[in-house]
């Protein structure tokens, strides 16, 4: 009976709007027909389609080489970052984490053209190296703001113990902080990844003509009109994110798990 | 301790300097310089004295602001019962889930529903009207704009209304308010910081989300971002692109002053 208050079925609305295109696609992904109207029949032959398409297998590649990467690197320079940030704690330390969140905050297009004036008067060909160094660079901010909270709240006597007990500013380092910090450098790597898969502007300003990723091919064929090889191509997308946020959400539920217990 | 510190700082400083400081410098750079290098505010000057440029600027805040408010309007109600449900955690999860699918295949959702032989004319061909322009129109661009913002506004609206202390509620009802006027008196202006964050999160993005105006708008549309693409990829005039790019920081720092949070100065008192 209660279910059916009138917040509830405005909610139940909402819901259904911010659903209905995905599922919309995904839906049309099965079609035997060649529109995103009638329905022709069931059928993968989409996914045949996409799964023969060597150009597109290579961008999906190319993408996920990107992304990786771009974390993984992203990931080691950011918790450089934030233990300078950490370290430098009178007033330069917020002055940082201002300069820190200007990519974070600044409009695509702006990231993406000021990049692109940068490897034009420095002289690095638009390509796989100006794309990867992009994601690398919009990335860092945000594994600083997930692995800065972790440092803050790491006692300061766990690391004087380890010094007393005769361990090395390295030991230290990599047997007593790091592990402490893991799961916030675990949390920035998975931001940095949806980051960069999630990105099109940037790269779309930077890539030149060699070089496509994901969105950036969507967005061309798009221009062209409904193929429905890029609802095959949604409907895979959609369970890579849908596996990134439980790989996410279990991380973080793990945290707070973890900080419970310790206390 | 200094070679330590060294350490520390040059991987992350070279990044701050190369990849923050310098790009922004170089923007401003070519927004101040001809395509001989001299510099000069000639670009600036051409911005302010073209009836384009300003219409498009102007046009460019209107969309945004219209984006922006119908956001506001389904997302503060959607955040309040949200935060009502018994699991609004979990909810709240599904709303965010749709931002983590690329805003592409969102956009091309649309064009799917919204094309002359689109899901939507279809629709209306079958109540026995006649098939309507539906994709490259202003309310189309408005719409799917719209639609992708919705959950960055819901977000920090619900995270501002869970900070609530319940018992400043309960206050409220205890003293005899009924629940509109707890509403309007408690719960809004204690979830206003929410609400200024989400409009920062909606209007500076629809200011310069050229992809949406390109695949769902066609031509018609034009924003800032439009323009700053347009400026740098097709007609290759960096100068001016750059300049409007200014003109787009500039936006994005008057939006951050406007929606700042006043909650020092309430402190003050």
């Amino acid at each position: 009976m209660k279910v059916f208050k009138p917040q509830n079925i405005f909610l139940a609305v909402v819901f259904v709007i911010l659903y209905l295109p995905i599922i919309y696609l995904i839906v049309y992904s099965f079609n035997k027909g060649e529109y995103m109207t009638g329905w022709g029949g069931f059928s993968f032959k989409h996914y045949g389609e996409l799964f023969s398409d060597n150009r597109m297998i290579e961008i999906v590649i190319d993408t996920m080489i990107v992304a990786f990467l771009s974390s993984l690197i992203a990931t080691i320079i950011g918790t450089i970052g934030a233990f300078w940030v950490y370290q430098s704690k009178n007033k330069p330390a917020n002055s940082l984490l201002y300069l820190n969140s200007v990519l974070m905050v600044s409009p695509d297009v702006i990231i993406g053209a000021s990049f692109l004036i940068l490897f034009t008067a420095v002289g690095i060909s638009l390509g796989f190296t100006s794309v990867l160094l992009s994601h690398i660079a919009f990335s860092i901010p945000i594994v600083v703001l997930m692995v800065l909270p972790k440092l803050k709240e790491m006692p300061r006597t766990l690391v004087e113990a380890s010094a007393d007990l005769g361990a090395t500013n390295y030991q230290t380092l990599s047997n007593v902080i790091i592990p402490y910090i893991q799961p916030g450098i675990a949390a920035g790597f998975f931001m940095a990844l949806t980051y960069s898969l999630d990105d099109f502007a940037v790269t779309f300003f930077v890539t030149g003509n060699g070089f496509s990723t994901i969105a950036v091919e969507i967005y061309s064929r798009a221009r062209q009109g409904i193929s429905l090889e890029i609802n095959a191509l949604s409907t895979m997308m959609f369970i890579v994110s849908l596996i990134l946020v439980a790989v996410y959400y279990f991380i973080s539920n793990n945290n707070s798990k973890k900080t419970r217990g310790a206390r | 301790m200094s070679a330590k510190k060294l350490f520390y700082t040059i991987p992350y400083a070279v990044w701050l300097a190369l990849f923050v400081i310098v790009p922004l410098i170089l923007l401003v750079f070519q927004a101040l310089t001809n395509q001989s290098g001299h510099f000069t505010f000639d670009n600036f000057a051409a911005y302010l004295s073209s009836g384009t440029y300003l219409r498009m600027t102007i046009n460019s805040v209107l969309y945004a602001f219209l984006i922006t408010a119908i956001t506001l309007l389904i997302s503060y109600p959607t955040a309040y019962f949200l935060t009502q449900l018994k699991h609004h955690s979990f909810w709240i999860l599904i709303i965010i889930l749709p931002t983590w699918i690329n805003l592409l295949l969102k956009a091309y959702a649309f064009i799917g529903l919204l094309s002359k032989d689109g899901t939507v004319n279809s629709f209306i061909q079958l109540l026995g009207a006649a098939p309507q322009q539906l994709l490259f129109t202003n309310a189309s661009f408005i719409l799917v704009s719209s639609y992708i913002e919705i959950p960055f506004m819901i977000l920090p609206i619900y995270n501002a209304l869970t900070e609530i202390d319940p018992n400043l509620i309960q206050a409220s009802r205890d003293l005899g308010a009924n629940s509109w006027t707890t509403l309007k008196k408690v719960i809004f202006p204690l979830s206003l910081s929410g609400v200024k964050t989400g409009i920062q999160a909606v209007f500076i993005p629809s200011l310069s989300l050229f992809m949406i105006t390109r695949l769902i708008g066609g031509n018609r549309v034009i924003t800032l971002g439009t323009a700053i693409e347009e400026h740098f990829l097709s007609t290759q005039n960096w100068h001016m692109g750059s300049t409007i790019g200014v003109v787009l920081v500039l936006a994005m720092f008057i939006t951050m002053y406007l929606t700042r949070d006043n909650k020092k100065k309430g402190g003050r008192r």
